[in-house]
């Protein structure tokens, strides 16, 4: 049951709201786009295979072929409030989001808004590469919504923001990425809209430009009166922002209130982020994999998501059987980002000899605290002999994901164009 | 909940209900933006070409002298007793008109996914400003076809007919009617991309169908195939717009009727069907 807001001041006018908002999307059936697509399916059907085009979360939303991204959202929204939105990947945070800046239809209910919606799903919508800097300022206030009258009186001031006024009269394909999103946002942020939607946009640019966006936000929800709707998975910037916060979970809103209450919920649900994986029967990335060895079970030891603080060691509990004697098995994991970029790999562990008939069960703990915020995945490879010469015993198929999340305010918003580790400070000779 | 203040929305979003669930003055309202789209076609085109919006007078330039050697030189079709060119140009001028409305529309959609998937404006904007695109490229193409009438005027080759002042309405029912059939496969591509392919095979047969290469006259001792061609509803305005600056051309008033009505028939398929997908279409692109 969603909590209500305990301190709700009296005689605020709403501007969004939100009654029984559903949305379900088809699954399987959708027509994959190509006739090509719709035969490899057909094809797969007859091998009796996976279907390649079929896209499935394991989640009780599922049901017949459809799946309920949301599934009853109630939400009002005052004028002047910073609203966060979090939960897990396929929470239903960027389908409220569309739904919100019409992109598209929600199947049930209504949401009425007064106002104009400012939507920044993605910083940079509508930009044209060939096009000038300020052309693309144009361009983009008319696609928002603008007039371009009103981007006229306004284009100062957003030229300035974007802190690009030496490269104005370039076209935007001859810009660095940092440059491309501080015009990008600098558009957004000057826009004369009363309901600003923003997905994640601030991952992008640096640590300074940040800043000053975040405040920029903040004076449009507290001086100007603008009502801003914010999806992160960054708990600072979150903190940083938002008055009100709500937790997403399986399409419903589980929580509704005090930012701090909201993120310590999120930090305990449960997703399609399993914190237990079972093994047995996965596919495994060789045919020989698993049969000398199969491992049977992976469990994030004493968690019920595997949403990992940074300082928050990490437990794996695995489980393996035997079918013959070794005299000793060997473990790595393999760590990817979320996008499949390769992190870096573990040395291997020695989990010592084993013998038929026994199951065995070992706890790995690994420190994620060299990793940057953000959703990351590894395979897990159990081999025996030498990394090099390694005969592999078991490796499956399967993603196990995670992801670390900060705390410490002292750090903003992980930059994409920070890599993915995040090491020590270096030290400093005495 | 706190007590509800009487509150004036001015949106609100509910799921996708009637056939005809279209907001013009929202179109009205975004009006800048059709504009901005319209330079941006225009402009981006041509940008990082040498010859520039030249090319807007080359292609059915080039066009007309192929047509010119291998219809006119070579197969020796008879133009009616104007001057070749000027006869294969004003055909190939108005079909260009039509189909790039139809090329450029037919793909709204997918090629837009990028920005449609992140931020809402009129979807019809696309469409219309390609069609406003190809209307002024049309003009232009216009000028230079005037050009070449004003050379052979002054032979006393051709000249002006009375049709000549419905030509305005006539450019806009061609545009209207590429718009329309645009828009359906532009709808239809959403789900079958095949479309996209099979269009632009499909407006080239189409010329075939349509008397640009020939002209009705020709078609006099054939009845079934002139039957054929005049079920084309880009037949009677391609003769109604030779009859108007060459003096020559056969259509009657029903088939002039015929072509209108098919305009508004396939425009309000297709607006009925744009709006349909428009909505949903994120989900299934």
């Amino acid at each position: 049951m969603p909590e209500t807001n305990q301190n709700a001041a009296p005689a605020r006018e709403p501007v969004i709201e939100i009654r029984g908002l559903k949305k379900r999307y088809r699954l399987g059936q959708i027509g994959g786009g190509t006739l090509t697509a719709d035969l490899q399916s057909w094809w797969a059907r007859v091998r009796g295979k996976e279907d390649p085009n079929l896209k499935i979360g394991t989640d009780t939303r599922l049901f017949g072929t459809s799946f309920m991204a949301l599934n009853g959202v109630d939400l009002t929204v005052y004028q002047g409030e910073a609203l966060g939105i979090i939960g897990r990947n396929g929470a239903g945070k960027s389908t409220l989001l569309k739904l919100l800046s019409r992109i598209t239809a929600p199947t049930e209910g209504e949401i009425r808004l007064k106002g104009r919606v400012a939507s920044m799903l993605e910083v940079g919508t509508g930009f044209n590469q060939e096009m000038t800097g300020r052309e693309n300022i144009y361009m983009n206030g008319a696609i928002l919504g603008m007039t371009k009258a009103e981007v006229d009186a306004k284009l100062e001031e957003i030229i300035e923001f974007s802190e690009c006024g030496e490269f104005i009269d370039t076209p935007v394909k001859r810009y660095s990425s940092g440059m491309f999103v501080k015009l990008a946002f600098a558009v957004a942020a000057h826009l004369d809209s009363e309901i600003m939607v923003m997905d994640e946009v601030l991952a992008v640019g640096d640590m300074k430009f940040q800043q000053k966006c975040l405040s920029k936000m903040s004076d449009a929800a507290g001086q100007e009166g603008r009502t801003v709707l914010y999806v992160s998975h960054n708990m600072s910037t979150i903190r940083q922002l938002c008055t009100r916060c709500i937790v997403l979970d399986k399409g419903r809103v589980v929580f509704d209130g005090d930012v701090e209450k909201a993120i310590a919920i999120y930090m305990d649900t449960t997703d399609v982020n399993v914190a237990r994986y079972d093994l047995r029967a996965v596919g495994r990335q060789t045919p020989s994999a698993g049969k000398r060895l199969l491992l049977s079970e992976l469990v994030f030891a004493g968690k019920e998501s595997s949403v990992f603080d940074t300082a928050e060691p990490m437990r794996i509990a695995i489980r393996y059987t035997v079918q013959e004697p070794f005299s000793g098995v060997h473990l790595k994991m393999n760590l990817h980002y979320r996008d499949g970029t390769p992190v870096g790999i573990t040395h291997p562990i020695d989990l010592g000899p084993a013998e038929p008939g026994r199951e065995y069960a070992r706890t790995l703990v690994f420190d994620p605290s060299l990793l940057g915020e953000g959703q990351y995945f590894f395979y897990l490879d159990i081999f025996e002999g030498v990394l090099g010469q390694a005969v592999c015993l078991d490796k499956p198929s399967v993603e196990f994901q995670f992801e670390v999340a900060n705390t410490d305010l002292s750090i903003p918003e992980w930059a994409s164009g920070w890599g993915r580790i995040h090491f020590p400070p270096p030290a400093v000779e005495p | 909940m706190p007590n509800k203040t009487e509150s004036q929305w001015t949106t609100v979003i509910r799921p996708k209900t009637g056939w005809f669930d279209l907001d013009l003055r929202e179109l009205v309202q975004y009006r800048d933006l059709v504009v901005m789209f319209v330079k941006r076609n225009f402009v981006v085109f041509y940008k990082q070409t040498i010859l520039g919006p030249l090319w807007i007078l080359l292609n059915p330039l080039i066009t007309t002298v192929i047509f010119n050697v291998i219809f006119g030189g070579i197969a020796k079709i008879p133009t009616d007793g104007v001057p070749s060119f000027l006869f294969y140009m004003a055909g190939n001028t108005l079909w260009t008109l039509f189909a790039s409305c139809i090329n450029n529309t037919a793909n709204t959609f997918v090629a837009n996914a990028g920005v449609l998937g992140k931020v809402y404006f009129p979807r019809l904007t696309i469409p219309v400003s390609q069609v406003l695109t190809a209307l002024l490229n049309f003009g232009i193409q216009l000028v230079m076809f005037l050009c070449f009438w004003v050379y052979f005027a002054v032979q006393g080759e051709v000249r002006f007919t009375l049709w000549a002042l419905a030509l305005p309405l006539l450019f806009c029912q061609v545009a209207l009617l590429g718009l329309g059939v645009g828009i359906i496969v532009s709808s239809l591509t959403t789900k079958y991309r095949d479309l996209a392919i099979a269009v632009t095979f499909g407006v080239q047969l189409w010329m075939y169908a349509t008397p640009v290469v020939y002209s009705m006259n020709t078609l006099g001792n054939q009845p079934k195939l002139a039957f054929i061609v005049r079920l084309n509803p880009m037949t009677a305005p391609v003769e109604l717009f030779r009859m108007a600056t060459l003096g020559v051309g056969t259509f009657t008033a029903g088939q002039l009727l015929y072509s209108a009505a098919c305009t508004l028939v396939l425009l309000t398929i297709g607006v009925v069907l744009f709006s349909r997908i428009e909505k949903t279409f994120m989900d299934t692109v």
